[in-house]
């Protein structure tokens, strides 16, 4: 998987510089910690700054049928259409996990189907429901894993942005969170010692690497240990699901982020009885679901990471 | 012929808790004195076992029943029992036969944790 070779480059060129006038609104709407540029700012960049997007997609739980989404695979559908439709098309897709409710493989089956459609490369991460068939991850290896290590773990490099994909729901201790293991930790150090610390990186995992609430598990016990390695960049992008809906975080150099689902939300740590799936207004679902949007400017900026809602 | 008959009681036994979605355990030497769905059971409710602990005696038959909209397993912190993923009302077993205390978890989402202590009566 590595030094992956995105199809059709080239002529989207020009519709990349317009992709900026395209967003900028949005950017605005996103504030906070995505720093987008301005449009002035991109009216100036010179064309030959490399630009490119790709979107993020979490826990579409194909399979789901439950009160708080009775059909997940119509939502996926929709989040699907919603990447399709954008004005400039993003080079590919991170799916950042929990593809399916059960590990089922009619459910993966599906759920390919499904994100076939936005005819894109989509790089996935495990997430713990894809990992509950009998072979317990086989399943999910068996489609998604080649050229993959461990338990699902790789990397690659588009435009001078070095992806890492990271698994950090196998093996877990009880009492404890997410946990990526000494193998893929080493392994990691090695990835990244290659690189300059000048390159933008971008690491996407299921569960947060950092803790967002520790009591229901939303965190990776030994994140610290990742982060040490990537601290030196001078770029580093954070990109996770699992607890369906948006999380920031800005520790240095990293930004966290985590995405909607695109099938069910689920209550703000503490503020529920459980983690579980939360019952939403049938009318309100759609703006609870979502897709994340990164754009990327080689330069100083940070990418511009933008949420967008089902609904609108 | 007793024997005959037990067999269509322990069959029939599975074929009604098979019909409630029930994963049949066959770990534990199968045992007509207990059956089943007698022994106390663990309701998983809302990402927590409840009771997170319970106190039972040798012989005992004890069945999780997850009643959560997400599927969870019981795993023995030993890896002395272990479910298969129970989606909502789907229902685990394990017959304790030897006195001890029994840590287990669910490893969909460790944080969620309960013992089970096997006492002599």
């Amino acid at each position: 998987m590595n030094d992956q070779d995105i199809p059709g480059e080239d002529r989207r060129g020009f519709l990349k510089c317009m992709a900026w006038a395209g967003t900028g609104a949005l950017w605005t709407v996103s504030g906070g910690l995505a720093s987008s540029i301005s449009l002035d700012q991109a009216a100036a960049r010179p064309m030959a700054a490399r630009t490119f997007s790709f979107v993020q997609l979490s826990d579409s739980h194909v399979g789901f049928a439950k009160p708080a989404n009775p059909d997940a695979a119509a939502t996926y559908r929709e989040a699907v259409a919603k990447v399709i439709a954008m004005p400039v098309k993003p080079d590919f897709i991170i799916h950042t996990g929990d593809i399916t409710q059960l590990s089922k493989d009619q459910e993966f089956d599906d759920a390919d189907q499904i994100v076939r459609a936005a005819g894109l490369t989509v790089f996935h991460v495990p997430g713990e429901h894809d990992m509950l068939d009998e072979g317990a991850g086989k399943a999910y290896l068996d489609r998604y894993g080649k050229g993959s290590k461990g338990a699902g773990w790789y990397s690659f490099d588009h435009h001078g942005v070095h992806f890492v994909a990271l698994v950090n729901v196998v093996d877990l201790k009880p009492g404890g969170m997410g946990s990526l293991g000494g193998e893929q930790l080493a392994w990691l150090e090695k990835d990244l010692a290659q690189r300059a610390s000048s390159t933008p990186i971008v690491v996407f995992a299921h569960m947060p690497l950092w803790t967002v609430y520790a009591d229901w598990g939303w965190g990776t016990d030994d994140a610290g240990q990742a982060l040490t390695h990537l601290k030196r960049f001078g770029s580093v992008t954070v990109l996770n699901g699992h607890i369906h809906q948006i999380a920031r975080k800005v520790e240095g150099n990293i930004t966290f982020h985590a995405a909607r689902s695109t099938a069910f939300p689920q209550p703000v740590g503490g503020q529920g009885p459980s983690p579980g799936p939360l019952k939403a207004p049938t009318e309100q679902l759609h703006s609870m679901l979502g897709v994340t949007t990164a754009s990327f400017v080689r330069g100083t900026e940070p990418i511009a990471l933008v949420d967008s809602t089902l609904a609108a | 012929m007793f024997e005959h008959t037990l067999r269509a009681g322990a069959l029939a036994l599975v074929m009604t808790v098979s019909a409630v979605g029930v994963v049949a355990l066959t770990s534990a030497p199968a045992s007509a004195a207990a059956p089943v769905a007698a022994g106390p059971t663990v309701r998983i409710d809302n990402f927590v076992f409840g009771p997170q602990a319970l106190t039972v005696t040798p012989g005992t038959t004890v069945t999780w029943i997850n009643q959560d909209d997400i599927p969870h397993t019981v795993v023995a912190g030993d890896r002395s029992f272990k479910s298969k993923v129970l989606d909502t009302d789907e229902r685990f077993s394990f017959t304790f036969t030897k006195t001890g205390e029994y840590g287990y978890f669910c490893s969909l989402h460790p944080h969620m944790v309960g013992k089970v202590i096997v006492k002599a009566g």
